[in-house]
This record gives C-alpha cells, sequence and structure tokens, in this order.
C-alpha cells in the first residue's frame, strides 16, 4: 500500500469495481450509440449559447452527468441510516465517464481507420469532425477523456453537495436550457408583445444564448431560486391542507387564471406557435378520450386511431363539396352530429367482439381494428365512397358568422380546438366521479367482482368505448377542418401507439397529466406528422418516444403528473411503509383485540381452489 | 378448480352484446360460405348470372394459379410460423405479448442483409453459397438472440412481478425503439438483397406443384427448425424446465431450477427462431427496411393465437393456417364477391382471421397451454 | 319464515367429468341464517359461485323468489338481491373505502353518461343518497371504517376490517339474500367473536336472510338456525347444529372412520 491509498478512506478503495466498470461501458455504449444513429452531428445545427454549445454537444455532455449521478445513487431506505456518500461516489462517477470517453476516443479511431459508411450511414466524416473539435485525434481523445471524467465526477458529486447547491444548479441549468431551446416560441411570444429589445439582448444572431445573457439569465435563476426556496412547497402543502371551500375557491382561481391565459394568449402569437398550439389540442383531445378507455376503464385500446378516421372521414364526407359518393355539403356544425352517432356506433361495433376478451388480446385485436378500418378507407373497394389513396380533398371550414375556422388562420383552428378540449375535460372530469366512473374502475381492479357486484361490465366497458370514439371523432372532425382534406396516410397505428405514450408519460387516469404530456411531447418534440418545437429532433423524436415509454415503465410507470389513486396502485408496498414510518394513521390503531390479524388471504384460499 | 371453473359457463342467458357477436359470427360464416359458393360456381361456369352481377372480369383461377397461392401462403406461413414460436413461447412462461418480438425478426433480416452484402462485394456469395448462407443464418441467428435477450434483461425483468398491462407497454415501447435505433443507424433505404444463384431461385417442378427454389428452401428450413425445438422442449432437462416455469415459476424455483435463466432461453430460443426467419424472409422478398419487422410480428402473433398461445405445434400450425388464409382468402372469398383490388387487403383478411379465431375458439385451435394463473 | 326465499333443485355441476356437486337439494327460508359446512373439497365455494351466476350448472334448478335464476349473469343476480363475499377477500385494493361501498350500489341506481355530464338535480340527488347509504352501511362497523378511513385506498387496511368491507360492500348492494363465504377466517377470537354478533345483527337489524360457509363451529353454533353439511359435492346432513353435530356421518366425513367402531 502506498502513501496515496493510506490517506483515502478505506471505503473509496473497496468499491464495488465490478458495478462501476458496468456503468462505465454502459455510459460508453450510450454515448457510441448516439453518436452512430446521428444524433450529435444533426443536432450540431442548433446553437444554445452562440458557438459554444450546440445542442449535438449538449446531448453528448449529458450522458456521462446523467449516468454519474446514476451510478453513485444509493437507494434510500426510509428509517436506514444510509452511508454518507463522498469521495466513494466521486470516484464511481469519475472512473464511469472516463470509461464512457475512452470507448468514444475508440470510436473516433475506428472512425479513423476503417470505413464503415455502407451499413451504418452516419459513420462519417462529419461524425470524425464533430468528435475531434475539428482538431486533432490526439486532442479529441485527451479532450473526451478529461470531460468524461469532469463531467462523470459532476453527476456524481451532485449526491454529495448540499441540497441548496443542487437545487440552485438544477434550476439554472434547465432554465437556461429551456430559455434556449424554445428560443423560437420565446421571440414569437414576445414579438407579440412588443418586445423584440429583449429577445435582441437575449439571443445572438445566429441563434442561442449570447454568452453576457447566459450569465446573467444564469444569475438571476439562481438568485430567485434561492430567494423562492421552500415557498413553493410550502404553498402546495396549504393548498393541500385546505378544507373543502377554501380549496375550491383556490381551485377555481387557478382554473379562471389558466383558462384566460389560454383565450388570451393565441392573440399574441405569431401563426407557427398557433398551428403548435392547435396540434397540441387535437392530439390533446385524442390523448383525453384515450384517457378514459385506457386510465379509467383499464381497456388498452391500440386501434384508437380507429375512431379518429371515423371522425375524419365522417366530416369529410359530409361536409366536402368532393366527397365521390355522397355529397350533402353539410355545415360543419350539422354534420358534428352525425359525426358524433358514426363515431358511437363504430365504437360500439368495435367494442362488441372484444368486449369480453383478455386484457392483451383486447390490445391487438383493437390493433387489428384501427389497421382494417385504414386498410378499408385505403382500399379501392371503398375507393368510390371514400376517395382510396386520393382521400377526401377540398374540406370547407367551419363557418361561425362571425368568422371563419381554417387551416390558414391557425389561431381559429386552436381556438375551436380549446372549445372541444373543454368539453372533454369536463367530461372526464365529471365522468370520474360519477356512477360510471366508479363503475369503470372496479372493472379495471378486479372485473370478475366487479360483475359479481352487479356492475354490468359489458355495458360500462362499451360505454367506455364510446365515449372514447366520441371524443376520438371530435379531434378527427378538427383534424379535418383544419388541414382541408384527408388522406388514410393520416390515420396510421403510429397515431395510436404516440397518444397512448402521451397519456402514459403525463400520467394514466389523469386530466392534468394528460395535459402536461401532450404539452411536453407533442408541443416540444412533435406529433407523428406535425412537427414540435424542436424541429431538429423530426428524425429522432420516435425514437425518444421510444425510449420515453420504456423508461416511465420502468422507472416512474405512473407518468409525469400521477394521480394519486395511481402511484398508490403501482407503490402499494411503498405507500404502505411511508405511512407507517411518518406514524400516519393509516390502520395502525386496529388492534385493540390483540393479535395481529397476519393471515393473508393466499393461506386462506388455498381450500376449493 | 374455482378459478378455472368461473370462465366456463354453459348456459347463458343472452344478452344483447351475446346476440350481436351470434350476429357477426353468423354474417361472417355466412360471407364465406357465399364466396365459396360463387367461387366454385364461377369455376364451372365464368359466366353464370352471379359472376357476371358481381364481377364480370374475374375468370376464375387456374389449377396452376391455385397451387401457386397455395405454396406461396405455405412458405410465408411457415414464416410466420417460425416467428409465432416466440410469441407463443414466451406468453406461456411469462404470461404477456412480447409487442416486439416482431422486431427481433427484423434485427435478423438486418444482419443478413448486412453480411450477404459485404460477402457478396468479396465474391464470396457467388463462389460458395451454402457457407455463405449457413454464416448468415449463424450471424442473424446470434444477432437476433442477443437483441432478444437484452430486451428480457433491461427491459422484462425488472417487470415480472407487475400488472400484466404493463410488459405489453413496455414491449410497444421497445419495439418503437428497436424500429427507430435501427432507422438511425441504417438509414431509411430499403435494402436488397443480392441476388440468388440460379440453381437455387430456378422453378422447380414437384409433385405437379411448379415451386420456386427459395420457397422450397425457405419451407426446409422451418421444418429443420421446427424438429429442432421440438426436439429441445420436448426431449432436453432444459425444456422440462420452461415448462415447468411455464406451469407455476414459484414452484419451479422450489424445485431447483434457475428461473431467471430458463426465462432467458425462453427468450434466447425464440430469438433464435425469429433470426431464422428473418433470413427467410430475406431470400423470399430480398428487401428489408427498419419497417419490416412490424406487420409480420402483428400475423405471427395472430398464428399464434389462432394455433392456441403456449402451445409449440399449435403455433406452426397457426402460421401455416393463417399464410394459406390471407393468400387464398382473398382470391377466393374476395374476388367472386366483386371486391375489387382484393391483393390491398391481404392484411385486413389476416387481422379478420384473429377476430374470427377468438369470436369461435378464444383458446385457439389446438389449444392453449397457460400457466395456471394465466388461465382464469 | 314460510315463504322459501331461496329453493335449490337436485343441482349438479360437473368440471371435466368430476362432479363437484350432484343432487343438491336446498332450501332457506326468509329470515334464515344457514350454514353449510363441510371438509375442504366438498363443494361449498362452488355452491356460492353457482347461486350468485359465475358458473352455470350442468342439471338442476335454483330458484329466487319463486323465479329460475339458472344462466343469468352475475350482475344481474345481484341486482335481484344475491350478494356475496369472497373467501380470499377480493376487494378493488385502489379505490377509496367508501368508493368500495358506493360502487357497490351500482346495480340500485341508474344515472348515465348525461345525468353526469349535465349535472342534473336527479343525477346530485343520487349521489348524495349513494353517499349517505354508503357511510350508512360503512357505520354498522362501528368506528372502523369511516371518518378518515374513508378516504383511505382498500389496500391499506388491516386484515379484519378488509374482511369487515367486503361484508359491508355485499350489504350495500340491498340484497335480500347475503352469502357469506367464511367471514371470520383468518380473524383472532375478538374479532371473532364480534362479528358473531354482528351476524346476528344483519338479520334482526336489517332484515337480511343469510347463508354462510364457516369453518369455526363455534360460530356456525351461535348463530345458525340450520346447518347443512356437504361432502364430496353431496349433503350428508342437515338440521339444526345439535342434531348435525353428533349425526355419525358428519363425524365420519370430518374426522374419518374411526379405527374401533364400538364406541
Amino acid at each position: 500500500m502506498n502513501a496515496r491509498a493510506m490517506t483515502l478512506p478505506r471505503s473509496a478503495v473497496d468499491q464495488d469495481w465490478r458495478h462501476v466498470l458496468r456503468w462505465g461501458f454502459i455510459c460508453g455504449l450510450a454515448l457510441v450509440a448516439l453518436c452512430l444513429v446521428g444524433m450529435p452531428v444533426e443536432l450540431d445545427k442548433r446553437a444554445l449559447i452562440e458557438r459554444h454549445l450546440s445542442l449535438g454537444y449538449l446531448f453528448v455532455l449529458m450522458v456521462p452527468v446523467a449516468i454519474g449521478w446514476v451510478s453513485s445513487t444509493l437507494v434510500a431506505l426510509e428509517g436506514v441510516e444510509n452511508r454518507r456518500q463522498g469521495l466513494y461516489d466521486l470516484i464511481t462517477g469519475l472512473v464511469v465517464g472516463l470509461i464512457g470517453g475512452g470507448l468514444l476516443s475508440l470510436l473516433m479511431v475506428a472512425l479513423d481507420n476503417w470505413n464503415l459508411r455502407d451499413p451504418l450511414v452516419n459513420w462519417s466524416p462529419q461524425l470524425l469532425r464533430f468528435l475531434t473539435y475539428e482538431n486533432g485525434m490526439g486532442f479529441g481523445a485527451a479532450a473526451w477523456l478529461s470531460t468524461g471524467a469532469v463531467l462523470g465526477m459532476v453527476g456524481a458529486s451532485l449526491h454529495v453537495v448540499p441540497a441548496v447547491v443542487r437545487r440552485t444548479t438544477g434550476f439554472v441549468v434547465f432554465g437556461l436550457f429551456f430559455l434556449s431551446v424554445l428560443e423560437a416560441a420565446i421571440s414569437d411570444l414576445s414579438e407579440g408583445f412588443g418586445l423584440e429589445s429583449l429577445t435582441d439582448w437575449l439571443y445572438a444572431k445566429k441563434g442561442g444564448l449570447t454568452v453576457t445573457s447566459t450569465i446573467v439569465v444564469g444569475l438571476v435563476i439562481a438568485v430567485a431560486s434561492l430567494a423562492t426556496k421552500g415557498r413553493v412547497k410550502a404553498a402546495t402543502e396549504r393548498y393541500r391542507d385546505m378544507d373543502g371551500i377554501e380549496r375550491q375557491k383556490a381551485s377555481t382561481v387557478l382554473f379562471v387564471v389558466i383558462a384566460a391565459l389560454c383565450v388570451i394568449l393565441p392573440l399574441f402569437l405569431g401563426k407557427i406557435m398557433n398551428e403548435l398550439l392547435a396540434n397540441v389540442g387535437i392530439f390533446l383531445l385524442l390523448a383525453l378520450g384515450l384517457n378514459i378507455v385506457v386510465g379509467l376503464a383499464g381497456l388498452l385500446d391500440l386501434g384508437y386511431v380507429a375512431f379518429f378516421a371515423v371522425g375524419g372521414y365522417s366530416t369529410a364526407v359530409l361536409t366536402s363539396p368532393n366527397s365521390p359518393w355522397f355529397s350533402p355539403e353539410l355545415h360543419f356544425g350539422v354534420a358534428l352530429v352525425f359525426v358524433v352517432l358514426a363515431a358511437a356506433l363504430t365504437g360500439l361495433l368495435i367494442g362488441a367482439p372484444v368486449i369480453r376478451m383478455r386484457g392483451d388480446y383486447l390490445a391487438i385485436v383493437t390493433l387489428g381494428f384501427g389497421e382494417i378500418i385504414r386498410l378499408l378507407f385505403m382500399s379501392d373497394w371503398l375507393g368510390p365512397y371514400f376517395g382510396g389513396a386520393q382521400g377526401i380533398t377540398n374540406i370547407p371550414g367551419v363557418d361561425l358568422g362571425f368568422a371563419t375556422v381554417k387551416g390558414t388562420d391557425p389561431r381559429s383552428v386552436f381556438y375551436l380546438v380549446l372549445a372541444f378540449c373543454a368539453i372533454a375535460i369536463y367530461t372526464s372530469w365529471r365522468l370520474q366521479a360519477s356512477r360510471l366512473g366508479r363503475a369503470w374502475m372496479a372493472i379495471r381492479e378486479d372485473e370478475q367482482v366487479a360483475e359479481a357486484m352487479g356492475i354490468n361490465t359489458v355495458n360500462a366497458k362499451l360505454m367506455a368505448f364510446v365515449v372514447g370514439a366520441v371524443l376520438a371523432s371530435f379531434s378527427g372532425a378538427v383534424l379535418a377542418a383544419k388541414v382541408g382534406s384527408i388522406f388514410p396516410t393520416s390515420f396510421m397505428i403510429l397515431v395510436s401507439i404516440i397518444i397512448l405514450v402521451v397519456v402514459i408519460v403525463g400520467g394514466m387516469g389523469n386530466i392534468a397529466g394528460v395535459l402536461v404530456g401532450s404539452f411536453v411531447l407533442i408541443g416540444v418534440l412533435g406529433g407523428p406528422k406535425q412537427p414540435g418545437l424542436l424541429q431538429e429532433f423530426q428524425n429522432y423524436k420516435l425514437l425518444i418516444y421510444g425510449v420515453l415509454l420504456v423508461f416511465m415503465m420502468l422507472k416512474r410507470p405512473e407518468g409525469l403528473v400521477p394521480s394519486a389513486r395511481r402511484s398508490r396502485e403501482l407503490h402499494q408496498q411503498e405507500f404502505l411503509q411511508d405511512a407507517w414510518l411518518k406514524g400516519d394513521k393509516l390502520d395502525a390503531d386496529d388492534d385493540e383485540t390483540g393479535a395481529p390479524a397476519a393471515v393473508s388471504a393466499g393461506d386462506e384460499g388455498g381450500e376449493e381452489e | 378448480m374455482s378459478t378455472h371453473a368461473l370462465t366456463t359457463k354453459s348456459a347463458r342467458r343472452l344478452a344483447a352484446v351475446d346476440r350481436f357477436l351470434t350476429f357477426i359470427r353468423v354474417f361472417l360464416v355466412a360471407l364465406i360460405v357465399v364466396g365459396l359458393l360463387a367461387f366454385i360456381w364461377q369455376q364451372i361456369d365464368p359466366d353464370n348470372p352471379f359472376a357476371r352481377w358481381r364481377n364480370p372480369d374475374a375468370r376464375g383461377l387456374t389449377g396452376d394459379q391455385f397451387k401457386g397461392l397455395l405454396i406461396s401462403g405455405l412458405s410465408q406461413g411457415s414464416m410466420y410460423g417460425l416467428i409465432a414460436l416466440g410469441y407463443s413461447m414466451v406468453y406461456g412462461v411469462l404470461g404477456f405479448i412480447n409487442f416486439a418480438h416482431g422486431e427481433v425478426f427484423m434485427v435478423g433480416a438486418m444482419t443478413g442483409f448486412i453480411a450477404s452484402e459485404k460477402f457478396q462485394a468479396n465474391g464470396m456469395w457467388e463462389q460458395n453459397f451454402i457457407l455463405c448462407l449457413l454464416l448468415i443464418i449463424l450471424m442473424a441467428v446470434f444477432f437476433s438472440t442477443f437483441t432478444a435477450v437484452l430486451m428480457e434483461r433491461i427491459a422484462y425483468r425488472p417487470l415480472r412481478n407487475s400488472p400484466r398491462l404493463i410488459p405489453l407497454i413496455t414491449s410497444i415501447g421497445v419495439s418503437f425503439f428497436i424500429q427507430n435505433f435501427v432507422l438511425g443507424l441504417f438509414g431509411p433505404a430499403s435494402k436488397s438483397y443480392p441476388r440468388l444463384p440460379e440453381w437455387l431461385s430456378k422453378q422447380r417442378s414437384i409433385l405437379t406443384f411448379e415451386i420456386a427454389g427459395t420457397r422450397l428452401l425457405v419451407l426446409v428450413v422451418a421444418a429443420f427448425s421446427m424438429v429442432g425445438l421440438w426436439y429441445v422442449v420436448e426431449r432436453t432437462k432444459t425444456g422440462k424446465a420452461m415448462r415447468a416455469v411455464a406451469e407455476d415459476k414459484e414452484i419451479a424455483a422450489l424445485m431447483g431450477i434457475d428461473v431467471n435463466r430458463t426465462i432467458v432461453t425462453t427468450f434466447a430460443v425464440g430469438g433464435a427462431m425469429a433470426g431464422v426467419g428473418g433470413i427467410l424472409w430475406g431470400l423470399m422478398f430480398r428487401s428489408v427496411t427498419h419497417m419490416t419487422g412490424f406487420l409480420p410480428g402483428v400475423k405471427a402473433f395472430t398464428a399464434a393465437v389462432v394455433g392456441g398461445i403456449g402451445n409449440i405445434g399449435g403455433a406452426m400450425a397457426g402460421g401455416i393456417s393463417l399464410g394459406s388464409a390471407e393468400s387464398i382468402a382473398p382470391m377466393v372469398i374476395l374476388e367472386p364477391l366483386g371486391v375489387p383490388g382484393v391483393s390491398q387487403l391481404k392484411d385486413a383478411v389476416a387481422f379478420t382471421v384473429l377476430v374470427l379465431v377468438l369470436l369461435f375458439k378464444p383458446s385457439g385451435l389446438f389449444g392453449e397451454r397457460l400457466s395456471a394463473e394465466d388461465r382464469a | 319464515m314460510s315463504e322459501r326465499l331461496l329453493d335449490i333443485r337436485d343441482l349438479k355441476v360437473t368440471f371435466g367429468g368430476l362432479d363437484a356437486l350432484s343432487g343438491l337439494n336446498f332450501h332457506v327460508d326468509e329470515g334464515e341464517i344457514v350454514s353449510v359446512i363441510g371438509p375442504n373439497g366438498a363443494g361449498k365455494t362452488t355452491f356460492f359461485n353457482l347461486i350468485s351466476g359465475l358458473v352455470a350448472p350442468t342439471e338442476g334448478e335454483i330458484l329466487f323468489e319463486g323465479e329460475s335464476i339458472v344462466g343469468l349473469d352475475p350482475s344481474i343476480v345481484t341486482s335481484l338481491g344475491i350478494a356475496r363475499t369472497f373467501q380470499n377477500v377480493r376487494l378493488f385494493p385502489n379505490m377509496t373505502i367508501l368508493e368500495n361501498v358506493m360502487v357497490a350500489q351500482h346495480c340500485r341506481t341508474s344515472q348515465q353518461v348525461f345525468g353526469a355530464l349535465l349535472q342534473t338535480k336527479a343525477f346530485k340527488k343520487e349521489e348524495a343518497e349513494i353517499r349517505q347509504r354508503a357511510e350508512e352501511v360503512l357505520g354498522f362497523f362501528g368506528h372502523r371504517l369511516v371518518g378518515y378511513r374513508m378516504d383511505q385506498p382498500a389496500f391499506a387496511l388491516s386484515y379484519a376490517n378488509r374482511r369487515r368491507l367486503e361484508v359491508a360492500r355485499a350489504m350495500a348492494t340491498q340484497p335480500r339474500l347475503l352469502l357469506l363465504d367464511e367471514p371470520v377466517a383468518g380473524m383472532n377470537p375478538m374479532e371473532t367473536a364480534e362479528l358473531t354478533g354482528l351476524i346476528g345483527r344483519l338479520r334482526s337489524e336489517w332484515g337480511f336472510t343469510i347463508v354462510m360457509i364457516e369453518h369455526d363451529m363455534k360460530v356456525v353454533r351461535d348463530v345458525s338456525d340450520r346447518v347443512v353439511v356437504l361432502d364430496h359435492g353431496v349433503p350428508i346432513a342437515q338440521g339444526s347444529y345439535d342434531e348435525v353435530s353428533t349425526n355419525p356421518d358428519v363425524v365420519e366425513a370430518y374426522l374419518g372412520r374411526p379405527v374401533e367402531a364400538n364406541k
């Protein structure tokens, strides 16, 4: 043992090296995969802080930080004294980052010496240039090794520093990130308010924040975060502790503010932002509908797009003069009545055969129905009625008397969508706390018992399908009026899956969660065909959707904004444990009669099985 | 006993939904019967009044055309069968649909493309085709197995005890990820396998069937894989462990079976079969994209359900039935009814078969084999 | 007590060639408490499953208030007035205690989508009634299921309270006939004694007729008017507790044939 090791605490030497190496390789492989998928090079075009930091570099630099953080995380057990985090973790982070940088350097060497361009489309000189900072190989390797190590250590050190520092850094980094990433939105918004000078100061001409603004804004956020420390938490606590009437008052105020914002904000936004909001609204409407089917009734409908298609096509047939077979050219409002009827009927038709199936069979069969409906709309067979692959064009906008809602005026579309979303939110909210909503939840929990408790499960499930179908058909109708034409390719299975991701990432069974989910995913990343705020992500958004879905299922199945019920469901053990530790009066005072009732239901249930 | 019994309701008074379902059943059967009758009439007399009314252009099928449809149905079906094995085994053991299994198949096809292209570039493909074929099958099997095992380790193992829809949703995410990862790595262009040697691809005549050599190869390879798999599952210790784990994981663990290892083996075997299927796809259709796995995947799942999920022989039989149905039914049932452009409806026919089977015999044609808890 | 509430004739059910129950004749009069006992595997739970419609009989007739209920969906059977609990407690674990009881009133209420959306007067009235009745039912068990507990998820309850909630949920369906499947299984002696008292009150205060499967002979003795003994799917004895407990067939079914038959 040399002197250096003597000075280190024992824990630093007795690392679990297998764990560290494993995370190191995960870090390295993640980096190499990221490069080979082509993300850094493509995203390098988007500057974040003038020419000093691009989105591409940020994506690469993020990896060692994140993995450094994860690899040195301790599983926190409440009520158990944890080892204090310290040098051990820093070394873990350092080694992890080092291995990551090392693998990246190896990739660089490989890039320089072999040409694998043939199968790997991103094996390009641009990638090499990106990795070497347009300097030599030696420089690149040294840079990646050292930044990897430093960033890994930074990630790990977040465990070590006091909570205040961690919080402040978090706010500053995320604040700056959003400020630079949402450049288009913010410029657009400030233009609407006549604040061009602000954006001129914030952003460089070629895009990205300027260095000065980065520093100033960073400081402002840091100060603000220090100043508001604990206030937000206190406010939410206070809200939670309010009694019924007070709480209702606060909720009403909050609701009015948000509603007013929704109504007023679009007036100050430009065309692109309004277009974006309209797209978000269309998908929000779909997500709210799917939330009823999946989140409340627990029926995993993978063919939800079928109802969207029925809504779109029936609107097109009823309003467009170009409808090839039957063209009554109704007004949108009149047509909507028939659209709703058509959707409800489709809900019944698709719902009836699948209603008695096992949950997972239901998923695949609905997927099949979704695909069948698209294939039928596309086929030559129904071509004379629905236009086949050419679709139906020339769908008029919605004539409201004082204004016309049409695609060229995205603001009006947004308002139309907003109205429908309001209906959908109201519907979900009211149904949740009704006889039907309770029946849905009971079916989700245990279908057989629900049936035995007098719930007609077949009718209740069909009702879920119908309500979901009607909400989706609203969305389809808006889409038809907005785009002005309708094609079978707008209704790929992809749409169903993306809505499912939105619902799950947001939080199943929770209206606020679905709202957040659609704004974050559709707004920022974009829908299946619609671009989001980050247009650079166009080619990678589906990849990110996939990763997000897996990640959420593994780490946070209750979603970003979980409903209390859902998170209880998924974390029953922890819930009970926490309550016990906090001394909550769950059911602890029940044992006044003596011996704990420890016989489990399973043991007793053996009798007649 | 009680859980089993709860699903066996023989006498039940009809609810409105049941009446509707009966109507659908009758309607579908009637459609098939009428279509078949119309087809037969058309074969006897192409100018019969019904044919003239519904579909004046159709001239029926010649014997050779029919045989051609049958052969293409069989060969495509045996490929579905190979993929279906993976769905069926995983469902039998873990009780969830591994939606991403279609992507495992795609990885196999993609690996085959890359390897065969490299072989062609240095001339080996023409010189020693058999060796190349063996090598690309080996590579495809390796990468598919690797993908399947990795998938199990990262995405499914942590979810083993969660509600059954959770792993299904996760597998949808995995499927999305693999598709788009492959898209990112290899680009969106459709990739074509190199040309096959003449002696393989030429038409041969066997028992009056005109059959392309590639299709023959597909049938032979699929048959061999099936026999191998049957041997592994029914005759080896690993297979016995698999069946024990499928029946009851906890008890199997108590009997000293390494449950994790057995589940990994299940995924690996399923992945290997999908890899072989991928190569066969490549040889037969010669073109691969990142989306290649989706439809065959869903159809293979359909095949697994048709044959009775969890049932290995059933998966193969289901695959062959589905393949034949989707190849023959459009021409034999839909066209005589006057539906134009029937080839577009091939996929719709496959999904209709799924609905039909679930409406008439939800446990599949050859019966399910599921673990005790999944039978309810 | 003269009217026959439930009348079962020649009931037989077969699972894969095995007779789970055969030749069962059984009746319950209005206001009775009948216990069904028998060794494990005697077909007691199957018997309950048959009455509540989860399993259809192979042969035979089940008459409830003179009407046949064979082949009806479980939900319809419940709405006709037969409620049950489960041997291995099956609550809706993630719904609150209040919701568990509220949802059980589904078949007694009628509001659909539009009532909820338009918040009609009828809807509000019905919701208030549902809630009131739920609280009333929960109040039957003393302080255990009311107050702050009403808003807790059901899985947070102790084992005995889950059993109580299950009984409460069955009560909320407003049945005439209550089927209790081992109501005191897994409870300690004091909880058992308390619940035994409550079962008596279920009849006297709520007017339910009760059929109960139970292994605890003390409970059976204390509350039942009549006891039916099943063995291998066949009823082997019927009568008061004292008659049945001394019946040699019953003793044999439970303990096996004595080696020396000289006693």
